[in-house]
């Protein structure tokens, strides 16, 4: 434990960053999701990196929790950061952040041993980055020391903004938004 | 003791990641579904695998087939249909 500023630094410092890093891993899934052979980059490189991204950004999270722990300033445990419970620092955005880490936690379990587990349950449980993601942007908004600074607001904005843009995108090009467009027009 | 690869038709959804990864073992047909070329040599083994868990619907498999050795299977040289083609 220490009360020297580097702990809180450093836990800033990752927290800003996860939020780029794991935006970036969510806009990959998305492009996975949809991509094919043939295209200008090959479908298995989009999934390569979905992954190692996913799994710089666990490593990543990790050391912001663990920043958070370390730090004296604010008392937080280390079962604290699986468990959102009798939080004495802004309790909940903190739980708010606890949660997303538990949920990203289980998306990686389950994508570890993705060939053991029915290709269903693991799309169900992979679905939850999503909200996950977003508790994420949440708590960067909620319990950051720089949110108002200009260029964390234009991270959160420009990582927010991206996202959407690639959920349209995605959507425009599958059959569903097309037959649903289409019975309306009927 | 061969290994091949079997493609479960179900769950293929024709993204052809296998055929970018493994184009010495599989091709695509003109709607993009893998088509085996043939059994799975030792020095590909390893790629195999790796194909094998690129697939994002966990379509592909590896087979280890200790008594087959010359007989042609379903898979190798067609799609969903299963015909055998000329190569």
């Amino acid at each position: 434990m220490t009360t020297d500023p580097l702990a809180w630094f450093l836990n800033r410092g990752t927290g800003i960053v996860l939020v780029a890093v794991l935006t970036g891993v969510v806009v990959l899934g998305i492009r996975s999701a949809g991509a094919s052979a043939g295209g200008r980059v090959p479908a298995f490189v989009i999934a390569a990196v979905h992954r190692n991204l996913g799994v710089l950004a666990v490593v990543l999270l990790a050391a912001h929790a663990g920043a958070a722990v370390v730090d004296q300033y604010v008392d937080i445990r280390w079962w604290q950061m699986f468990a959102p419970w009798r939080l004495s620092y802004q309790p909940p955005w903190l739980a708010i952040g606890v949660l997303g880490l538990d949920v990203l936690v289980i998306v990686l379990a389950t994508s570890l041993v993705r060939d053991r587990m029915s290709h269903r349950g693991w799309q169900v449980v992979h679905a939850m980055a999503y909200p996950a993601w977003i508790l994420g942007e949440l708590h960067g908004l909620g319990i950051g020391t720089d949110t108002h600074e200009p260029w964390a607001t234009a991270t959160y904005a420009g990582t927010v903004a991206v996202v959407v843009a690639s959920l349209a995108a995605r959507l425009a090009c599958t059959e569903w938004l097309a037959l649903a467009l289409e019975r309306t027009r009927r | 003791m061969t290994a091949r690869l079997e493609v479960e038709w179900p769950a293929c959804r024709a993204r052809g990641l296998c055929s970018e990864l493994l184009p010495e073992l599989i091709d695509l047909d003109e709607w993009g579904y893998p088509i085996v070329l043939g059994p799975v040599p030792d020095s590909l083994e390893r790629s195999a695998r790796a194909t094998v868990r690129a697939c994002p619907t966990l379509a592909l498999r590896l087979v280890r087939d200790p008594t087959d050795e010359g007989r042609p299977h379903p898979d190798v040289g067609g799609g969903p249909a299963g015909q055998m083609t000329a190569r």
